[in-house]
């Protein structure tokens, strides 16, 4: 059988001598076969060899795509994904016969990352951690099958769709001055809550305000190194402070839209005049009912996921106000790694109005960005990028050159080393979970399964990834976080 | 996560599909036989029957808030009927590692293996 199974390509290493080094970070593939653009990746040469080779063919598809523009692009942390790499990141013009996929954004609308500065420090959150980890996790939802408290009626469903983290604080879900701290105030305009699906609907009825599985979680950090001290202190980042991060998505209404619009997509790719290299690169050009469809229902996801973010939020404020009475918890950032947003970027000397996908990629404005507020404009947009439960996790900062790489895009995280079945051959999840208490983490789940697929060894390292960033000039490093209590899903 | 079902009919390789796609969640033998439920859907060509297949399967598990250990398919002519038994997720016990988001068009492929077995298979997002 000559089927590469995912088992095996873990195996299956790049060969960088099919890429042209630019410089020390910036490897490039020479457009052929019907790429349209080259393709680019950004990385060191140890990542670089370290990527699946699955990871090439998909970026050279993705150039293949109608109305890409510039390049197809591959962030440091890119791996094997479904069509389009995770970290990935792909822009098309709507001018020039311009797609947007269902696959290009992922499964998990919008998921991504929000950072909540607390004016804790360690020595505060050390003295009451196991409490402070139990309050939380009796609070937040988390894990297969969990449900919220918040069930939504048909009206609210759509009023939630339309208005996002916005449509959260007018619920009484947090603070106005939360939503400038979110990319779009918190709404993504343009959402067309007619576009989803009875079913889309049904799957998030009692979803709300929960974390999900896999990968997400709500983790309560310290600040253990700062790498830029202006800015960290403009960003609020303290040493020995702690911070909390939240990383989950639009939950099962996200899920149910990827999965309609993908098959939706792929059937339909002849009829818009579209040869997909391959099936599962499903695409509709944005200039078409479909794709307009997508692109509605897509933002409507964005809401929910920013809802859903906002509304844990609310959950952990009052679960570290029932142990930390004076406890203040201030959104530094939320950011979103699976999208695609409408944007305007320069391209040959005009500014045009492009769709930028973001799989597994983070935006990353740079300093003096309209859409940043102050002192974030100074600073440059936080991008957070999240570990592993045992190891480390990352803040940097867009730089004045992302426009001009990647159009303002860095990497989301650290990406898997080694397939979860491998992982739970490797290591159980009381042990590690017992291994974790000893060096003062402390994991709450409802799955010691669930801890062994998560095993930071699963993972590559993120120090590697940041610094690939970072030298690139992707986004440049402000600090560095460890885990001090990881409420698993 | 891949998934990947054998067996000497089309119905069969779809039924084992299924059952290791409860078993990238839970251990299949914590699963009950509690409670059939009866699920129908339709594809334009045997692989999107599996994808409809494993994403009708994902919906009822979200939505009802269960877990599934026993499926039963017939299909003739592009559409499938399927009894599916199963129970209500119980967290402690099942231990649920994952979510199935759901099912994607990658390594999607049923066909017929040089043994003349049926072959239904496809990744699937967690």
């Amino acid at each position: 059988m000559d089927i590469r199974w995912p088992n095996a390509s873990w195996m299956s290493d790049m060969d960088a001598s099919r890429l042209v080094r630019k410089n020390e970070w910036e490897w490039h593939i020479a457009p052929e076969r019907g790429m349209h653009v080259p393709g680019v990746l950004y990385a060191d040469q140890a990542l670089v060899e370290a990527m699946d080779d699955k990871v090439f063919e998909q970026i050279t598809n993705v150039a293949r795509l109608p109305g890409i523009v510039k390049a197809s692009f591959a962030m440091p942390d890119a791996h094997w994904g479904y069509g389009f790499p995770i970290g990935g990141v792909a822009t098309f013009d709507p001018d020039a016969g311009g797609v947007v996929s269902a696959g290009g954004v992922g499964f998990d609308i919008s998921c991504g990352v929000r950072t909540l500065l607390t004016n804790l420090t360690v020595g505060d959150v050390e003295a009451y951690k196991t409490d402070l980890a139990d309050v939380l996790f009796a609070s937040i939802p988390a894990g297969l099958g969990s449900r919220g408290d918040i069930h939504l009626s048909d009206d609210q469903m759509n009023e939630m769709l339309a208005g996002g983290a916005d449509w959260a604080v007018r619920c009484g879900w947090g603070e106005k001055v939360d939503l400038e701290r979110i990319e779009e105030h918190g709404m993504s305009a343009g959402a067309v809550p007619g576009f989803i699906s009875e079913q889309a609907r049904k799957r998030q009825r009692s979803e709300m305000g929960t974390l999900g599985s896999g990968n997400h979680y709500l983790e309560v950090q310290k600040v253990v190194e700062i790498f830029d001290p202006t800015r960290a202190a403009a960003m609020g980042l303290k040493l020995d402070h702690v911070v909390v991060s939240i990383h989950c998505g639009s939950r099962g209404l996200g899920h149910q839209i990827g999965s309609e619009f993908l098959k939706r997509m792929a059937l339909a790719a002849a009829d818009h005049g579209i040869n997909l290299p391959d099936r599962e690169l499903a695409c509709a050009p944005l200039d078409s009912s479909l794709g307009r469809e997508y692109l509605g229902a897509m933002r409507a996801a964005i809401n929910c996921a920013l809802a859903n973010r906002q509304i844990i939020t609310h959950l952990a404020r009052e679960a570290f106000g029932r142990v930390f009475p004076n406890a203040s918890l201030n959104l530094l950032y939320d950011v979103s790694h699976n999208t695609c947003k409408e944007e305007f970027h320069e391209i040959g000397g005009l500014r045009k109005r492009l769709f930028v996908h973001r799989k597994g990629a983070t935006r990353a404005f740079g300093p003096g960005h309209p859409e940043l507020p102050d002192p974030l404009c100074q600073t440059g947009q936080p991008v957070l990028i999240g570990g592993s439960m045992g190891t480390e996790s990352h803040i940097l900062a867009g730089t004045e050159k992302s426009e001009s790489l990647a159009f303002s895009s860095a990497c989301h995280g650290a990406g898997r080393a080694m397939s979860r079945r491998q992982a739970t051959r490797r290591w159980k999840g009381r042990k590690l979970v017992d291994e974790l208490a000893e060096r003062g983490i402390i994991i709450r789940s409802p799955s010691l399964r669930g801890v062994a697929e998560e095993a930071p060894g699963a993972y590559k390292n993120v120090g590697a990834v940041v610094d690939a960033a970072h030298g690139a000039g992707l986004a440049r490093k402000i600090a560095r976080l460890e885990p001090m209590i990881c409420i698993k899903g | 996560m891949g998934i990947r079902g054998w067996g000497p009919y089309l119905a069969s390789a779809f039924e084992q599909a299924a059952l290791a796609m409860t078993a990238v969640i839970c251990d299949l033998q914590d699963v009950r036989l509690a409670t059939t439920i009866r699920i129908e859907c339709d594809g334009q060509d045997d692989e999107f029957l599996l994808v409809n297949w494993i994403d009708a399967l994902v919906y009822e598990m979200a939505t009802r808030s269960m877990l599934f250990g026993r499926f039963r398919v017939s299909i003739s002519d592009g559409h499938l009927v399927a009894e599916v038994s199963g129970e209500p997720i119980d967290v402690a016990r099942h231990q649920p590692a994952v979510e199935i988001k759901g099912a994607t068009l990658t390594n999607l492929r049923v066909y017929q293996d040089a043994h003349g077995h049926q072959v239904a298979q496809c990744i699937v997002d967690v």
